[in-house]
């Protein structure tokens, strides 16, 4: 055991070097390492994610929020997500690869369909969920329909539609790992093409990828709480002034 | 201690069932509290009677019930039940042997009525016959249809109802003392007034001894044996029978939280069962209009009142049914406000009212008429000497 | 195009034309459906474990929680870091320490349904309603009485509602086990990546898979709380 155990921590020790350090390829031909290699790495992972994420929220914010206002589409949004959560990214990627093809634009396609439906169904919910009293004195006071959403059913539903954001955002960061499947190259091409990195390159890049996850996590965490509305922070009732 | 298979009475001396119960200078403190919730509480409740704790919010009374069966500690002081220390008792199995009924009732909502009664006969090792026909007399004993109600769940039960089968929860093993917090506090007046009405009912066939805690005054009078009124920083202000705390308040806090209207409150004591009714002129469709004009005479009242073959009350005759030959159906007025034999004073002269009227047919359990109300009657009681007015639950 | 060719199996040349058009070819599907009868069991099998251990330790931590608040916290966040770190890259974390096979990538599988499970029965006991427990302790219920006849029933619903979510995303995880050495369907998804038929049917069993738990879980959930249907008061 004790061997294991050292050879464990071996292991993550050279993995740590390479994050820090070039070296040589072990399939030769081409210098991998160091953190600038992690950065040539990163860079298209942040890409990808940010882009997909984007698009995914440009789409599902309004249509969560329209649908939620209007009490409509509700089987629609919230069993968007117990269908997305059933489809294995690997077999969103593989589908996308078989029938539409591969690169960027592709793949970041794939990935808005893997973070729409998260968004969707907290957008949703978390405009349903708001003080129904508060809408009703709203539409009292004279507002129009799309004030109502703008002024009070969507700051009231931040925080749950961060939620929704944070949860594609990892979801979203993983899935990227995968990407150099369908030829883009992200922090995953160390653990898809061992060879090329070797066994440390696979470990660091496994390491990275995990550190960026729970980064992405613990800043939109904070990002929630920032728009949590210091009135349902204290919990509670009007959200008009 | 002994639990008995059934609930109904063949007499008070029959039923050794009831306990005694003594606070002796029970207090209560709540760390970082300069005043006590319950301040050296100190009194009896005979075997059988309902003492009532009463008094405004923040006086201690629930705090006070719920030191009895160990919910909240004790702090200094004793609470003896049948002369044994509560203290002394493992809290699970002391609990098991009191009825404890709660203003949200809380019932189990995913256990049927049957089983959520049946909880502590099952806990104690009942076998499943014994629980079955324990359940049934129970409902039966709460006006409940058993039949109908056994399997349903507490989601398809009305407010009236859960509350019912919450008093039936804590009857179940027919324990020898009940505590009952505010227990018709979440009902609409209406149905309040039926339902303490048949919970005295039910007192006077299985007297047990009961701690009842409410804050309304008139509920306390109307419901308890004794009434104990306690004040902020639960101080006991007067403890004694309601017609004692009417007539001789003993400090300025009691009268006021009595009020001012005690005489109206002395009706509170009476039942219609307890005063004399008029004889109700009772005439049938079809009667000879000659017998039913003798009838009439022979009463107080100037209507005649039609009846059906169960002597169920249709409606006040008009002078055009005695018309003919034989008397017709022809209403003036239709019978309500009906009452009830179980009816205090006050709800009868506050039925009366509402209706406009100057009388009202009596009704028994089964419906029957017995007798006529009136409101002469009821200004008559009012007058009564007050060293005849008797307390709240007993029986002719 | 041609190692494609070289890899399937080939029966006549409809089927061999449809497989090298890369189309979806209902033929060579049932020709070749033997190949992922395996991966599926294998899928099942990771899945199922997954779950049960998940469960069991989520649920143990839970009940435990709800007596001493102050743990709460701390299962909360190591949960959530679990719960964070995509599985693939843990299924390489893991590797120095549990090397290749079905336990590295189950226990990336368990680590990762915890928070899930945890929240959702520690939720389920703090909604049971506070009049009901009072009267259920007022009654002479043990607190451990109270737990089991009482509060864990009432709790089942949302209980059982994580579970299908931890269920379903489980099985969309153990696709990527093959990364772990573990097999699985991803294995075969991941072997003819740009081949229609077999993403279909490789995706589509992970697809049902993942429905026919789902339904199984709520069947058991409606089976079990037949109080939550019986609505409407008289």
């Amino acid at each position: 055991m004790d061997e294991g155990g050292g050879r464990a921590v071996n292991d993550f020790v050279d993995a740590i070097g390479f994050i820090f350090s070039e070296r040589d390829s072990p399939a030769g031909g081409t210098r991998v390492g160091g953190l600038g290699e992690i950065w040539e790495l990163m860079w298209p992972h942040l890409k990808l994610s940010g882009a997909s994420l984007g698009i995914a929220c440009a789409i599902a914010i309004p249509l969560g929020l329209w649908l939620g206002h209007r009490g409509r589409g509700g089987f629609l949004a919230i069993n968007a997500s117990n269908v997305g959560r059933a489809v294995p990214s690997l077999a969103l990627i593989a589908f996308f690869m078989a029938y539409i093809g591969v690169g960027f634009t592709n793949l970041t396609l794939a990935l808005v369909l893997l973070a729409l439906p998260p968004v969707l169904t907290n957008t949703y919910t978390g405009v349903r969920q708001v003080d129904r009293d508060a809408v009703d004195s709203a539409r009292g006071m004279g507002m129009t329909g799309p004030q109502i959403v703008r002024r009070v059913e969507l700051p009231l539903a931040l925080p749950l539609i961060f939620g929704g954001i944070r949860t594609s955002a990892v979801n979203v960061v993983a899935t990227a790992t995968i990407a150099p499947l369908a030829g883009v190259v992200t922090l995953g091409d160390p653990i898809i093409n061992v060879n090329t990195y070797g066994d440390e390159g696979r470990l660091a890049a496994a390491i990275v990828v995990a550190l960026l996850a729970v980064a992405t996590e613990v800043a939109l965490g904070t990002a929630q709480r920032a728009v949590t509305p210091r009135g349902l922070k204290v919990n509670r009732r009007e959200a008009l002034t | 201690m002994n639990i008995s298979d059934s609930a109904h009475a063949s007499g008070p001396s029959a039923r050794p069932k009831a306990a005694t119960l003594e606070f002796r200078e029970a207090t209560k403190r709540y760390p970082g509290q300069d005043e006590p919730a319950v301040n050296e509480l100190s009194l009896t409740v005979p075997a059988g009677e309902i003492c009532v704790l009463v008094g405004p919010s923040g006086c201690g009374k629930t705090t006070a019930m719920r030191m009895v069966n160990r919910m909240t500690q004790i702090t200094a002081g004793d609470i003896l039940l049948d002369g044994q220390s509560v203290r002394e008792r493992r809290p699970a199995e002391l609990r098991r042997g009191i009825g404890y009924a709660i203003q949200q009732v809380g019932l189990f909502p995913h256990l049927s009525v049957a089983d959520n009664i049946g909880t502590v006969p099952r806990l104690l090792g009942w076998d499943r016959e014994r629980i079955r026909a324990r359940v049934d007399e129970l409902l039966e004993l709460v006006s409940l249809d058993a039949h109908e109600t056994r399997d349903r769940f507490p989601g398809q039960l009305s407010g009236g109802q859960r509350q019912r089968v919450g008093v039936a929860r804590a009857l179940a093993v027919d324990p020898p003392l009940m505590l009952m917090d505010e227990p018709f506090g979440a009902i609409d007046p209406i149905n309040r007034e039926r339902l303490q009405n048949e919970f005295l009912r039910l007192q006077r066939e299985i007297r047990k001894t009961v701690v009842f805690v409410t804050h309304d005054i008139d509920e306390a009078i109307k419901i308890g044996d004794r009434i104990a009124i306690m004040q902020r920083g639960g101080h006991l202000a007067q403890y004694a029978p309601p017609a004692e705390l009417l007539m001789y308040p003993a400090n300025p806090f009691v009268e006021d939280f009595v009020g001012s209207d005690r005489a109206l409150k002395r009706l509170a004591l009476q039942r219609v069962r307890d005063v004399d009714l008029w004889k109700a002129p009772l005439v049938r469709v079809g009667e000879p209009v000659a017998e039913a004009r003798a009838k009439l005479s022979d009463s107080e009242v100037p209507f005649p009142l039609l009846v059906d073959g169960d002597r169920r009350p249709l409606g006040w005759l008009s002078e055009r049914a005695l018309a003919g030959e034989r008397v017709t159906e022809e209403l003036r007025s239709k019978p309500e406000p009906l009452l009830e034999l179980d009816d205090v004073l006050r709800d009868a002269l506050s039925d009366l009212l509402a209706e406009e009227a100057q009388y009202g047919p009596v009704v028994d359990e089964r419906g029957a008429v017995r007798g006529v109300l009136s409101i002469e009657i009821l200004s008559h009681a009012l007058k009564t000497d007050p060293e005849h007015v008797p307390s709240g639950a007993d029986a002719p | 195009m041609s190692t494609l060719l070289a890899q399937v199996e080939i029966r006549d040349r409809t089927e061999a034309s449809c497989v090298s058009d890369n189309g979806f070819c209902p033929d060579w599907i049932v020709d070749n459906l033997d190949r992922y009868v395996n991966p599926f069991f294998q899928h099942v099998l990771l899945t199922v474990v997954a779950l049960a251990i998940g469960f069991a330790i989520a649920f143990t931590l839970a009940v435990i929680a709800y007596r001493r608040r102050w743990l709460i916290g701390p299962v909360t966040q190591v949960t959530g870091v679990l719960y964070t770190v995509p599985s693939i890259a843990a299924f390489f974390l893991l590797l120095p320490i549990t090397g290749r096979g079905f336990l590295t990538a189950t226990i990336a599988l368990v680590a990762y349904s915890l928070l899930i499970i945890f929240r959702n029965v520690l939720t389920g006991l703090d909604n049971v309603p506070g009049e009901t427990k009072d009267a259920g302790r007022g009654m002479g219920l043990t607190p451990r009485q109270l737990l089991w006849r009482v509060e864990l029933p009432l709790a089942l619903p949302e209980i059982l509602a994580g579970l299908r979510i931890a269920a379903t995303t489980t099985v969309g995880l153990a696709t990527l086990a093959f990364f772990a050495g573990a097999g699985g369907l991803g294995e075969r998804i991941f072997d003819q990546i740009t081949f229609k038929s077999n993403v279909v049917v490789a995706g589509g069993l992970a697809v049902l898979l993942a429905a026919v738990l789902d339904g199984l879980i709520l069947l058991f959930q409606r089976a079990v709380t037949p109080w939550t249907r019986a609505v409407g008061a008289r």
